[in-house]
């Protein structure tokens, strides 16, 4: 059986759901913001695939878009952490527990 | 004649093609063509490594009065196979705190991108390993891969010095990633293909003597100046060598480096320069282009590697005639003075496209140039970051 | 032929350093995931050029292997992590985590073998940098233009909050 949309769609359930349960079980925010980052990659390469079977490009323009999203996210969520990380000197989950920075 | 000699190599190729695939299934023409250029390149560009290598020593040394190496055969022309003997028999040296993994994969990690970044580059005429529809492209997309193995050798030492050279490897290198691709994005908009062999074809040709070199205009003189200038910073040469300056924080990332691995990053900054220099000669120099119209019989090929060697002759006389900047000179100078002349060069090869053919078109753009270059460059000298250093503390 | 052979490749190389992002059995230093992001990106990457987008293959690279995640490196450089100690990982919110993720993939799953996707047609598009260019700059002239915009705010807000003295 050749290798068809359903097989790429298969590739990026599984990444997203590799993506969540990193942003799920893990307690460092850097390895949090990576599984945010994996979820995004899973969404294009679900966005790639239907682009490619369906014969439609507006898929491909989407990918553009979240790339260029997905960069500024991260600019401003690392800029977030290190600001966080002065102030608190830690980038774990479970030691920002109060509301005041 | 000329035609045949110029074509002298992809006709054996395509011979050696033919004789092979009397020998194995048809299915395999496409991979034996691309392993037969992909051979030729990795020993071409490896030759002139050595060459350029033994070049470096003896250039620097006669432009500080000196021999250069010359023990070692004839005029001291087998230097580098001494150097490469010496470097494959030395002790690897490992640190005990050292990631070992992330420090063996290191060395690994900056050559294959640079020889994968030669892939792209159109050598001569017909003469390229794969014509990519998005080549430019890819080549700055595996070019990112440097910094990522400047950061696994800085990391990966525990060394501080090792640590401090990444961080200021990487902040150049982001810094004049900018100013590079913005100046290769004129090239683009005017020739209107990311694909590098279209970029050389543009340029083929002459009107009366002058060949229609993208640098023997306003916008490109402007644009090849900015690229050479980012290109010697992203292959650490000198004046921009900081990250990795012996006299400050002895060789930077590569300080636990030592025996074949420390070859291989030789190898691979050098690979990298011969890459980029390569693409300069693509954008602005014509590519394999004959540089006058009676020349034009000396195949194509030897123009390209003419104008490489004079390429990597010039960044040898840069590193031994400039001194080195500082940190925050390098970086006043890449985001107060490139970044802006990139955008206002972009600008002026928007204008040249647009106004008509002639004089005025000319003497706009110059003067557009010529007024960004003096006022960026007034205002960075009058805030002092490029004047003469002050010493505050000791006399 | 070979493009199955290099799916099957790509996508299980794809996983494998997915799944060593988030769990990696020898270390749970972030700088290991970041590594391994890379790898995942680059493969991801691969898969691009299985699917003909050639463009966005070399845009991956461009800015996942190159600019992001140098970015992270660099951040973790800045931060001086130790490697992250060993905490006690709690049993309630490992099986809870592992049960929901475990059922919304189910639910992915058991939808992708429901839909009627058809008989996928012979595909003949071609993600080329003219045709991408082309509509990028017509119909998506709007949204290319709010994204550029947002880039800037993002500058300037990364700039900002990365000041040392932020009040």
């Amino acid at each position: 059986m050749s290798v068809g949309l359903q097989h790429y769609l298969v590739v990026s359930a599984v990444l997203f759901s590799l993506g969540l349960l990193g942003v799920i079980l893990r307690r460092n925010l850097l390895v949090i913001y990576m599984g945010l980052e994996m979820m995004l990659n899973a969404a294009n390469l679900a966005l790639v695939a239907f682009s490619r079977f369906t014969n439609n490009l507006d898929g491909q323009v989407f990918v553009f878009f979240v790339i260029t999203v997905a960069a500024a996210e991260v600019a401003v969520g690392l800029a977030l952490i290190v600001a966080l990380y002065r102030r608190r000197q830690t980038v774990h989950a479970e030691d920002l527990t109060c509301m005041k920075l | 004649m000329a035609e045949k000699l110029d074509q002298i190599f992809v006709q054996a190729k395509h011979e050696l093609v033919r004789w092979l695939l009397c020998h194995v299934p048809g299915a395999w023409a496409e991979v034996l063509s691309a392993l037969l250029s992909i051979a030729t390149l990795l020993v071409a560009f490896a030759a002139l490594f050595a060459l350029t290598t033994l070049l470096e020593r003896k250039g620097l040394g006669r432009i500080q009065n000196r021999y250069g190496p010359n023990r070692v055969g004839p005029f001291g022309l087998l230097q580098p196979v001494a150097d490469g003997i010496k470097a494959l028999t030395k002790e690897d040296v490992v640190p005990r705190a050292a990631d070992q993994v992330v420090h063996f994969i290191a060395p690994l990690v900056l050559v294959v991108p640079v020889f994968l970044a030669l892939a792209v580059l159109p050598v001569g005429r017909n003469m390229v390993v794969v014509d990519l529809d998005a080549g430019l492209l890819f080549f700055f997309a595996v070019g990112a891969a440097t910094e990522l193995s400047v950061f696994m050798a800085g990391w990966s030492s525990r060394n501080k010095y090792s640590l401090l050279g990444a961080m200021r490897a990487i902040a150049q290198m982001i810094s004049y990633e900018v100013p590079l691709i913005l100046s290769a994005v004129t090239v683009v908009m005017m020739a209107g293909s990311l694909s590098t062999v279209r970029i050389v074809e543009v340029q083929a040709g002459f009107s009366g003597w002058l060949p229609h070199w993208h640098v023997l205009t306003p916008w490109g003189l402007a644009g090849f100046l900015l690229f050479l200038i980012a290109a010697a910073a992203e292959a650490n040469r000198c004046p921009f060598d900081l990250p990795e300056g012996e006299s400050e924080i002895i060789a930077g990332y590569y300080i636990e480096y030592s025996g074949f691995k420390f070859a291989l990053f030789f190898l691979g900054e050098y690979i990298g320069l011969f890459a980029v220099s390569g693409l300069a000669i693509t954008l602005f120099l014509g590519g394999w282009t004959a540089p006058l119209p009676f020349v034009q019989w000396v195949p194509s090929y030897v123009w390209f590697f003419l104008k490489l060697l004079s390429l990597i002759a010039f960044f040898i006389w840069v590193r031994g005639t400039l001194p080195r900047l500082r940190m925050d000179q390098l970086m006043s100078f890449a985001w107060k003075f490139m970044l802006p002349l990139s955008l206002i060069n972009l600008l002026a090869a928007g204008l040249w496209r647009f106004l008509p053919e002639g004089l005025t078109r000319w003497a706009f753009c110059s003067l557009l140039l010529a007024a960004a270059y003096i006022g960026l460059g007034r205002s960075l000298v009058q805030r002092r970051n490029l004047g003469r250093r002050t010493y505050r503390f000791a006399e | 032929m070979t493009a199955d052979l290099l799916f099957y490749l790509f996508a299980a190389c794809t996983l494998v350093c997915g799944f060593l992002v988030i769990a990696n059995p020898f270390s749970l230093n972030p700088v290991t995931s970041a590594m391994f992001l890379v790898l995942t990106m680059v493969f991801l990457a691969g898969l691009f050029v299985l699917l003909h987008a050639f463009f966005l293959a070399a845009i991956q690279v461009l800015v996942y292997a190159g600019a992001v995640m140098v970015l992270f490196l660099f951040v973790i450089m800045l931060l001086d992590l130790k490697a992250e100690e060993r905490r006690r990982l709690k049993v309630f919110g490992i099986t809870t985590g592992l049960i929901a993720v475990g059922a919304i993939l189910f639910i992915f799953l058991n939808t992708l073998a429901q839909a009627p996707l058809g008989a996928s047609t012979t595909p003949e598009l071609e993600g080329t940098t003219m045709a991408l260019g082309k509509l990028l700059f017509t119909r998506y002239l709007l949204p290319f233009e709010v994204v550029s915009v947002l880039l800037l705010v993002a500058m300037i807000g990364a700039i900002f909050l990365s000041k040392k003295e932020l009040k």
